[in-house]
């Protein structure tokens, strides 16, 4: 989509909002008799915007905390601090009914297709299953609305009767979205949903992701750790480490003009597709990132934290916002 | 352990191999010339009786891995790569598995005629296999240390202290920062980079002659992927090992290997220098893999994709298997199978449109 557009959007609510996002898991630590607890900060204060008709992608390693920020927005985890933002609502507080209500508007596909399917419901259950859930017409009705999403996801109105395990990784992965879409939602959070799929099917299944955004101007939260696919299927890029978002920016701009040091590590390890410029390589890894600059480790200013009334992103051009600690 | 080290017994490896053509039954191969491939696959067949019928794993498969040399075998789930590689080094519990081949040889030794002692020596000294998932690879309740001493003494006889040595040695030798904690840690303690690192170490503790490395960084994060992959490639020159990486990225093939063979649904497509695979792919489906890489160009858009599934292998297509999805089929690719023929020099390829 272009800048136009996203001016036109910043009038209406964006579709999702997250607002100082922060998550904190209590671990147990010591032994049997000195038992205590130590406090694992996975998000910390994540601001973060999906505008209407966009998709974002949400990158980082295991442990940056991305996953856990996705069940977040969803509410299927509470978040320590912080709001979530659904089209211009605050859901953060709301109970279960009315809850129920607003997860209509957002939906969830994960990696692993193979877990998130039921193995004892036939495709056309699992698909019409929100319908059900939500009380949406009567069971034949369900049930043709459920054919045609898998007739529109690329799959023969044939295997409503088939099961999971009769599917390819591929092909499940096409039931779970047509499942998370026949609700009609605002917002789609997917988690990794190429991850564990060959190339070819991957190819297939991005193309499938932008075709159903722009048909029904869904606005997606695209979470992954490949760097490729975020190249070419997202709008903007978020990029988090150690439970905080280091550097934002319009897609392109994080390829081709990144500024956080740990945003450069990750695109230098992106294989090169030529053998002829395999290079000896430059990047440092996470941990030795860490050891060299423990002020980005902890995402505290070199002299100790950031000032309350200092933004933590500073803003480096329009749209890229940047750690401050790394700009000092 | 010095590389040298390594080096001098690979040399032991090569000659402890027979004359060329005293086990091989006549079938030289054309590029080796003087010696005899290490590794050396011919028209393998693996196919596997399940209830709703014969899956036809492999079907045909040739290639061979010389000394020193590094091989991609590149290939999406169910083209047969790994399935490859496990018969090769006799891991098929047979039955189920049925293994069928002109040849099957690692160092000139024939897996299919090689008894059990001779297997365990062929596994460890000859060739070590690395996979995936270091997580299901490890024995959760034996810590790293035991399990790479256990490994050294099972095929070299020296003393528990000396092999514990070795293994603190190797933990350094694959950049592990402070080996004796890793030493001393279960499986569980460690992360996904760590462990996939001391899995390479165990490989590489009776010094193979070939290491076979399985899609070693799908399962880790992309910083610690390269580092690994660097990793593999710098043991690999500095120990002049053979290496076979088996992967469905092509990233991970332009960066590690030599030469390339591309497999699709239990055959092998295309086999050139990864140079001339990347410059100038000739069979359609090595074509259309390259193409269907995400993130190549900036801007959102679409990827060219292939339609279709994979082969059945149950059932596979007759003729070309990728005819179905290819978009250059016709009759005859439908009707007759193309051969594996010679497209240039030192590369080949199986399609009639590219002959």
């Amino acid at each position: 989509m272009s800048t136009a557009d996203t001016q036109v959007d910043q009038a209406a609510p964006p579709a999702l909002e997250l607002k100082g996002l922060g998550k904190s898991f209590r671990l147990k630590k010591g032994g049997f008799f000195r038992p205590g607890y130590v406090e694992l900060k996975a998000v910390r204060d994540v601001d973060l915007t999906v505008p209407k008709n966009a998709i974002v992608g949400l990158v980082g390693e295991s442990g940056s905390g991305k996953t856990t920020t996705g069940i977040m927005a969803l509410r299927l985890i509470e978040p320590t601090t912080g709001e979530i933002w659904l089209n211009g609502e605050n859901i953060t507080a709301l109970e279960a009914g009315e809850l129920k209500r607003h997860r209509r508007k957002m939906q969830v596909v994960f990696q692993d297709s193979y877990s998130a399917l039921d193995p004892m419901f036939t495709l056309a259950q699992i698909v019409a299953e929100p319908l059900h859930i939500h009380g949406i017409g009567s069971a034949a009705e369900q049930t043709d609305l459920a054919l045609d999403w898998l007739e529109r996801v690329g799959l023969h109105r044939s295997f409503g009767n088939r099961y999971p395990h009769e599917l390819s990784g591929g092909q499940r992965q096409r039931v779970a979205i047509a499942r998370a879409l026949i609700l009609k939602p605002d917002v789609l959070i997917a988690d990794e949903p190429t991850s564990a799929l060959d190339v070819s099917v991957k190819a297939q299944i991005i193309n499938l992701l932008q075709d159903l955004q722009e048909d029904m101007g869904l606005s997606i939260l695209f979470i992954s750790h490949d760097l490729s696919v975020v190249r070419s299927l997202t709008d903007t890029v978020v990029v988090m480490f150690n439970g905080r978002i280091v550097e934002q920016a319009p897609t392109e701009a994080i390829f081709t003009d990144s500024r956080h040091p740990y945003t450069r590590s990750l695109l230098d390890a992106i294989p090169v597709l030529n053998p002829r410029h395999r290079r000896a390589r430059t990047f440092r890894s996470r941990d030795e990132l860490e050891a060299d600059n423990p002020q980005i480790a902890s995402g505290d200013l070199p002299d100790g934290p950031a000032p309350s009334d200092q933004p933590r992103l500073v803003s480096v051009a329009p749209g890229h916002r940047v750690e401050a600690v790394v700009t000092q | 352990m010095s590389p040298s080290n390594l080096a001098a017994t690979n040399q032991t490896v090569a000659s402890r191999r027979p004359p060329p053509g005293s086990e091989t039954e006549g079938g030289g191969d054309a590029s080796a010339g003087a010696s005899t491939p290490l590794v050396e696959i011919d028209d393998l067949h693996v196919s596997f009786a399940q209830h709703d019928g014969l899956v036809q794993a492999v079907r045909g498969v040739t290639f061979h891995v010389d000394a020193g040399e590094s091989l991609g075998i590149v290939g999406e789930s169910g083209s047969g790569k790994s399935v490859s590689c496990m018969a090769v080094l006799r891991l098929l519990q047979s039955p189920p598995a049925r293994i069928e081949a002109q040849t099957l040889q690692i160092g000139g030794v024939s897996v299919m005629r090689a008894g059990k002692a001779q297997l365990s020596d062929i596994r460890g000294r000859l060739a070590a296999m690395v996979f995936q998932d270091p997580m299901t690879a490890f024995d959760p309740v034996f810590t790293i240390g035991q399990q790479i001493v256990e490994t050294i003494r099972a095929h070299r006889s020296t003393s528990k202290a000396a092999a514990r040595q070795e293994a603190h040695d190797l933990l350094a030798r694959v950049e592990i920062r402070n080996p004796d904690a890793v030493l001393n840690s279960y499986p569980h303690q460690l992360s996904g980079g760590m462990l996939q690192r001391a899995m390479i170490a165990m490989a590489l503790s009776c010094r193979p002659a070939v290491l076979f490395a399985d899609e070693p960084t799908t399962a880790l994060d992309v910083t610690v992927q390269a580092q690994i992959l660097q990793l593999i490639k710098e043991l690999q020159d500095d120990l002049k090992m053979g290496l076979v990486m088996i992967t469905h990225d092509l990233g991970v093939i332009a960066e590690t290997v030599d030469r390339v063979i591309v497999m699709y649904g239990g055959k092998v497509m295309e086999q050139a220098r990864v140079e001339d695979i990347f410059d100038d792919p000739r069979h359609p489906y090595t074509i259309a893999l390259m193409e269907s890489m995400p993130g190549q160009e900036g801007g959102r858009r679409r990827l060219r994709e292939i339609p279709g599934g994979s082969p059945n292998p149950v059932n596979p297509p007759t003729g070309c298997p990728f005819h179905p999805r290819c978009p250059q089929a016709d009759s005859q690719c439908v009707s007759e199978e193309p051969a594996f023929a010679e497209i240039g020099p030192g590369r080949q390829a199986a399609c009639w449109r590219v002959h």
